[in-house]
């Protein structure tokens, strides 16, 4: 019981955060204070107090769209296991629901952009779905992996495999893996070098673009949406990369916690000390980071 | 031959009586145009005076050996377009048919610079409209065409940028500016007045030294006056750290654009140290009430000097590590490479000044070619580099940065003796023509006015490097992807007020 409670307090509490540590890690490697680690918490609030403006030539689609798009991570991180810990929904195959819930959220963003009928939104949606196609494969693929090397076709059985013992035994694989992941990791939530999420630069935004027209609370919504997503990708890629199990419920949270703040702060080392790709690089990144899972398919099949 | 000496020669910051200006035959002169282009000649001006019925057109070429050549001409009605001939006209003679409302003719896109129309008018509620006309327009069912600004995501200037795109490719980008036409050549008729000095610190806001000095050598054209030694430093001095703060932003915002920051957020910080450097001098970071006619309103005392010089060795370490990270950086090369690049030929045809020519290849240097001020006894090195690309254009900042630096510490080190910084001013020669050539931190930045018989602007004619590279900006994005647009605007950060006017 208390565990679904630190899971939900979590998983409700915890996003904003991980931008907040991004922000500062990289504001310390630019000789910066930056912002306070609260930040994204006071935006996100300011956010909903505002009023929204909604262009005429929009529909229902362009509000529901953040709507659908929060709902749909919101479940998706109910499948999550977080650290040693059990999900609140746990089903065989429920890896696909998982994976099409964020696809499902991923389609409300881009058709609430269309639905604008603004030209940059348009580009900013083409973008959107070429990218996100290259790396869906990436997530397929390692739940393949994952699910052969654990036996079990659903999230918990598969994430909560991974341990330093099979590190020992299929550890070129899980490399492989986890680079791939990283990948997907920065792609899907558009930080450096896929992405860049603080430019102001209209024409080389991806994600940014699509949300342009959004005010208010909806713009909030896509904010906490998109601070989730990064959420619980991030718990799932540290499944594999620190699959560290202590003996109390409560010091495993802590280590899911300090490990969650530890990938943000590798994110935030990434953006610092590198450059945006040029964006027609991106696809062959994201290609190559199939290519490693598919090596990894392959390490484990065989 | 014939077409040089029909032209009057001057020097750069020198008058000129009008009558000993030739006016030739309109034929004549369009034909003396095209044919002094061919030779190594550039235009530096190109206008119309409207007069009675028509115009009266003036052109002003710079050429070697430190030679400006000026004559001038007639017209009613029709004016044929040398565009064809002469690319480097084309925008000039859009002005023309703007501001003398003469019907230029042949002309392959004829279209407003500023204004709504070509009788200068505006929309009912002042709005300016040029993004509310024709352009250039791909067709086919898998083209498509993105509008950027006036009003743009960033806080910048406001421009209107009309892309053609075949999915991420460009295929033409048009650009309309005149969204900040304040009217300022308008407003000088009949000057100067007791504003005008403030006027042109205001043509655009990060060159105030450049146009301000540009109008000051204007001045001392007119009247003959020359400035004290040490107040020529002081204005070389100012120039320098004027191309200094603007090149070392550029290089952060460079940076910024590609999402690198580390050097963004070093370069911002010692962008501001050069502006303090500025205030050090008069009190304003941008150099506001520095240049003066007949000299410069602020000295530097040999304690400021030695001050400047020791911050000016403590920024150059922190801005040489700032920017060599860029240069080790993969990732931030395999941006700049190969981007925005522009020919050396479209260059020449287009007539592009400053850093973007440079960064071309091209040794084009007023500093150089027509030194005025302090740059008579010595300049600064020619800074050249190939390539045309981004990479180009950021090195050669770096480079000139570096050439700055070395310049000022030596100007700083023999300081003429503490004597006058102002020339007492006297009346203004009637009936003249003055050309005021200059190298500001964008490019040569070219006055030219013409006085009536009290000594009064009769015409004043600003040109912004901008005037010329805003084209290159467009022309560097042909077959580029539309995502690089605001890196290869940023290499070329032109003004849209200087533009505007």
């Amino acid at each position: 019981m208390l565990d679904i409670l630190i899971h939900l307090v979590l998983m409700v509490l915890m996003p904003p955060l991980l931008f907040g540590v991004i922000n500062r890690t990289k504001a310390s490697f630019a000789g910066r204070t930056g912002p306070p680690l609260l930040q994204p918490y006071f935006d996100l609030f300011r956010l909903f107090r505002k009023g929204s403006i909604f262009s005429r030539t929009t529909t229902w689609v362009f509000r529901a769209g953040p709507i659908v798009t929060l709902a749909a991570t919101l479940t998706a991180a109910l499948l999550i296991p977080c650290g040693n810990h059990s999900p609140l929904l746990s089903f065989n195959g429920d890896m696909i629901l998982f994976v099409y819930l964020l696809a499902l959220g991923r389609f409300f963003t881009t058709v609430a952009a269309l639905d604008t009928g603004s030209s940059f939104e348009g580009m900013g949606a083409a973008r959107e779905v070429t990218y996100s196609c290259l790396a869906e494969p990436v997530i397929f693929i390692a739940l393949l992996v994952l699910s052969r090397l654990s036996g079990s076709l659903s999230l918990v059985g598969i994430l909560t495999h991974s341990s330093t013992a099979l590190w020992m035994t299929s550890g070129a694989a899980l490399v492989m893996l986890v680079v791939g992941l990283f990948f997907v990791i920065l792609s899907e939530n558009c930080r450096i070098p896929f992405d860049d999420p603080n430019t102001h630069l209209e024409l080389t935004m991806i994600h940014e673009v699509m949300v342009l027209d959004h005010s208010g609370p909806a713009f909030g919504m896509i904010l906490y949406a998109s601070a989730l997503k990064l959420y619980i990708l991030g718990a799932f890629f540290l499944h594999l990369l620190l699959p560290l199990r202590v003996a109390g419920s409560l010091q495993d949270w802590l280590v899911f916690v300090m490990s969650m703040i530890l990938l943000a702060v590798a994110i935030g080392v990434v953006e610092s000390s590198m450059a945006r790709y040029r964006l027609v690089r991106v696809p062959q990144m994201l290609l190559s980071a199939s290519v490693l899972a598919a090596f990894a398919l392959m390490l484990v099949v065989r | 031959m014939s077409y040089e000496l029909m032209l009057k020669t001057f020097g750069n910051g020198t008058r000129v009586p009008l009558n000993d200006v030739p006016e030739v035959a309109l034929e004549v002169f369009l034909q003396g145009i095209v044919e002094l282009t061919g030779l190594g000649w550039r235009i530096l001006s190109y206008f119309g005076v409207p007069e009675r019925e028509g115009a009266a057109l003036w052109c002003v070429l710079a050429g070697s050996h430190r030679r400006l050549g000026a004559f001038h001409s007639w017209c009613e009605g029709a004016l044929p377009s040398i565009t064809a001939a002469c690319p480097e006209a084309h925008l000039f003679e859009r002005e023309i048919a703007e501001q003398c409302g003469l019907a230029v003719e042949g002309h392959p896109w004829l279209k407003p610079v500023r204004e709504q129309d070509f009788a200068g008018n505006r929309a009912d509620d002042d709005q300016c409209l040029t993004a509310v006309s024709d352009f250039y327009r791909l067709a086919g069912e898998e083209a498509h065409e993105v509008a950027v600004g006036p009003v743009h995501a960033g806080i910048i200037e406001p421009g209107h940028f009309r892309f053609q795109c075949h999915g991420e490719k460009v295929f033409h980008l048009e650009i309309a500016l005149g969204y900040q036409h304040r009217g300022i050549e308008r407003a000088l008729v009949g000057g100067p007045h007791p504003a005008t000095m403030v006027q042109m610190e205001t043509i655009a806001g990060d060159t105030t030294i450049g146009h301000a000095t540009a109008y000051a050598m204007i001045r001392e054209g007119l009247t003959g006056v020359e400035p004290p030694p040490r107040a020529q430093v002081v204005r070389g001095i100012a120039l320098e750290l004027e191309r200094l703060a603007n090149h070392c932003g550029d290089l952060g915002a460079l940076a910024g654009d590609v999402g690198f920051l580390p050097t963004m957020s070093f370069c911002g910080r010692i962008r501001g140290d050069f502006l303090n450097m500025t205030a050090d001098i008069c009190g304003s970071r941008f150099g506001r009430g520095l240049i003066r006619p007949g000299g410069v309103a602020f000295g530097c005392t040999p304690q400021q000097a030695e001050a400047l010089s020791r911050r000016l060795d403590e920024v150059q370490h922190d801005y040489t590590g700032a920017v060599n990270l860029l240069w080790a950086s993969p990732s931030v090369m395999a941006r700049f490479e190969r981007t925005g690049r522009i020919s050396s030929d479209d260059a020449l045809s287009l007539n592009l000044v400053g850093p973007a020519a440079r960064a071309c290849g091209i040794a084009r240097d007023v500093r150089r070619d027509h030194p005025f001020g302090i740059y008579l006894t010595s300049a600064p090195p020619l800074v050249l580099e190939a390539g045309g690309d981004v990479l180009a254009r950021a090195r050669l900042r770096w480079n000139e940065s570096i050439a700055s630096l070395d310049f000022i510490r030596e100007r700083l080190s023999t300081l003429p003796d503490y004597d006058d910084l102002l020339t007492p001013g006297a009346p203004a020669g009637a009936e003249m023509l003055s050309v005021a050539l200059l190298e500001g931190w964008r490019g040569e930045i070219c006055h030219v006015a013409l006085t009536d018989k009290n000594g009064a602007f009769l015409h004043y004619k600003i040109k912004d490097p901008s005037f010329h590279n805003w084209s290159a900006l467009a022309m560097s994005l042909r077959n580029g992807q539309i995502s690089d647009f605001p890196l290869c605007n940023k290499s070329f950060n032109l003004s849209y007020c200087g533009f505007d006017l």
